[in-house]
């Protein structure tokens, strides 16, 4: 399959009052052509600072991409200057962002925030523009689009928002589009019309999708690949089934099983204990050392190298290395 | 929209009738009247046919009548230290002068001090932003009164770049506007600057950005007319402070403004001037708090003018 983007060993540093954040720290990650990457993790892992350092959005001067490059159909982005950038952002690659409600600007009609893009970066007249405008609301399912094009966000709901604000993203026919937890600020019953509406989209348009999210359910809904990240790293990556059904690395597992489930036979959740680790002064092992209950002497000294369990199933996980001495069965 | 202005405006008539009544009240209630103050030769009877003829001898609530007739009908009567001008007069020349140096005044300010508080907020803790914020705090801080006598020292008296004072010339107009500018261009950066900062950190910015809109079209479109808000909302006081700047600043420069009967009337209990005066500046800025609210929900379509509580 053909890999429309690359990322290889990213470092993302921001510089505060109190240090140097080392928000993201060696992230590798490719995504296929038409396919749904669900980047994984909690507050903090590094996995909005991932999606944002793709579209070259890090806030600066405080945050840098320090090393590493993200390749774009053979483009490094970490080289592009900030002109070339432009003409990539909404064009080849879009971003839709957490909450619908801010995501869209409170003093201009949803027509002309529609349309800015499309007449930013083509030369289409207003006529065109609008037609199209009509076409991706129609796309993402809002009724009446020509009464529409001239309300103000405040006349929508939170869920027709998010609809306009993923029609905004698609409108120049992205291929690559960053949905950065797009339903976190829905309603539950929204979120699952919002996911049916990613899918729906991804087979008509084939556009490839990076789907941020903490939310496991949004993941096993849409989701082909799955990255998880803890501490700035992604630490587990696989298919869906790798994830779902044998999860290797003990955060994964320990996330699945923080989720409520419907078949749980005991009727407590299986928090997991501790904090994330702190990114001012990351350990030199590996993050979740203080936090796993298998954790060994390697563990909290060396980074475990990367195992590769089968074609699409990877883990940084001293458990699952070749070296490490199996229990017999 | 229609509703709303016919109820806003019978708001403003009640207003300025309220203004009207307190003026009436407190001008009387200062002690003496137009005949006291100076020309003590005047003999008894002169005396009372001068209170006559201007309703002075008539009980209180009679000339308040008066008063009232006069300002149902825009008409104020003769100034009575200048017998020869009517209070209309006085304003039709006082106006158009005072209302010039205002308007420049308050474009001036508003011009450079929203660019200033722009810049300031783009190259936020860079230097623009340090020289912008202390000549900000230089400009509230020194009083406009101060501004203009160190004005008139060092460019007119030692660099005799410009006229000293009086209101012939756009030479003439360049010193008192920087005068008064000064103190309102100085509020607007900082408040420019700090709503802009927080308009800029907004999701909204941010989806711009990534639709990858230049930065000029997205500081002008997304940020700027979010960031003014709070400049409309003070633009109201704004106006006021301007108002009340133009006296002082006027008489320093010999400015034949409003300004001047103004100060003067109440010296000498002119009572036509004075309430002439006073009710038209109370119009005035009845007024412009009005156009604020208009432009306010032109910024922000979330504003309607027609709900209540959109005043």
């Amino acid at each position: 399959m053909e890999k429309i983007l690359e990322i290889d060993d990213l470092h993302v540093h921001f510089s505060t009052y109190g240090g140097t954040v080392q928000a993201v720290r060696g992230v590798n990650l490719y995504l296929n052509k038409g396919e749904t990457l669900a980047i994984v993790g909690e507050s903090g892992s590094g996995k909005s600072v991932t999606s944002n350092s793709i579209m070259q959005l890090i806030p600066s001067p405080s945050g840098k991409i320090v090393r590493g490059s993200i390749r774009f159909k053979g483009k490094d982005l970490v080289k592009t200057s900030k002109k070339e950038m432009r003409a990539i952002r909404g064009v080849d690659i879009s971003m839709i962002f957490q909450d619908p409600m801010t995501a869209l600007n409170p003093t201009l009609t949803v027509g002309d925030q529609l349309t800015e893009g499309l007449k930013q970066h083509t030369s289409v007249g207003s006529a065109e523009a609008k037609a199209k405008a009509l076409e991706m609301l129609g796309l993402v399912g809002i009724a009446n689009p020509e009464s529409r094009l001239k309300q103000y966000p405040h006349q929508f709901s939170g869920g027709m928002r998010q609809r306009i604000v993923i029609a905004m993203a698609l409108i120049c026919e992205p291929d690559l589009l960053i949905a950065d937890e797009p339903t976190t600020a829905l309603d539950v019953t929204i979120q699952a019309q919002i996911m049916e509406l990613f899918k729906e989209i991804q087979e008509k348009t084939g556009v490839s999708i990076i789907l941020v999210t903490h939310d496991l359910g949004v993941v096993a809904r849409v989701a082909d690949r799955v990255a998880v990240m803890y501490g700035g790293k992604i630490i587990e990556t696989g298919d869906k089934d790798d994830i779902f059904y044998h999860p290797q690395h003990p955060y994964t597992i320990g996330l699945l099983q923080s989720v409520p489930r419907l078949d749980m036979k005991e009727g407590i959740l299986q928090p997991i204990d501790g904090t994330p680790p702190d990114l001012f002064a990351p350990p030199q092992g590996c993050p979740f050392t203080a936090r796993c209950a298998h954790a060994m002497q390697v563990c909290a000294n060396v980074h475990p190298v990367t195992s590769y369990l089968s074609e699409s199933h990877q883990v940084e996980c001293w458990l699952q290395d070749a070296r490490a001495k199996r229990q017999p069965v | 929209m229609a509703i709303y202005l016919i109820r806003r405006f019978v708001i403003m008539i009640a207003t300025i009738f309220v203004i009207a009544t307190l003026t009436f009240i407190l001008m009387h209630s200062i002690p003496g009247n137009p005949f006291t103050t100076q020309d003590r030769s005047t003999s008894e009877a002169v005396q009372e046919n001068l209170n006559a003829h201007y309703h002075l001898d008539e009980p209180m609530i009679v000339q308040y009548g008066i008063w009232l007739k006069s300002l149902a009908t825009f008409d104020f009567g003769p100034s009575i230290k200048q017998p020869t001008e009517t209070v209309n007069d006085l304003l039709g020349r006082g106006f158009p002068i005072s209302a010039e140096l205002g308007m420049w005044t308050i474009t001036i300010a508003l011009i450079s001090g929203i660019t200033l508080g722009v810049l300031a907020a783009l190259k936020h803790n860079g230097i623009i932003d340090y020289i912008a914020m202390t000549l900000a705090v230089l400009g509230i801080s020194i009083p406009n009164f101060i501004l203009a006598t160190l004005l008139i020292q060092q460019l007119a008296v030692n660099l005799q770049l410009l006229p000293a004072a009086t209101w012939s010339s756009p030479m003439h107009m360049i010193m008192p506007i920087i005068a008064l500018a000064t103190g309102p261009t100085a509020i607007i950066a900082r408040l420019t600057r700090s709503s802009m900062l927080e308009v800029l950190t907004q999701d909204y910015i941010k989806t711009a950005r990534a639709k990858g809109l230049s930065p000029a079209k997205i500081v002008i479109k997304h940020a700027l007319r979010n960031a003014l808000m709070p400049v409309v909302t003070i633009l109201g006081t704004l106006v006021a402070a301007i108002l009340t700047g133009t006296f002082v600043i006027e008489r320093i420069f010999a400015i034949p403004g409003m300004g001047k009967y103004f100060v003067e009337s109440i010296n000498n209990r002119d009572y036509p001037v004075i309430m002439g005066t006073t009710v038209f500046y109370s119009a005035f800025l009845i007024f412009m708090l009005f156009l604020v609210d208009i432009v306010y929900s032109i910024l922000d379509p979330r504003i309607k003018l027609h709900k209540k509580g959109g005043s």
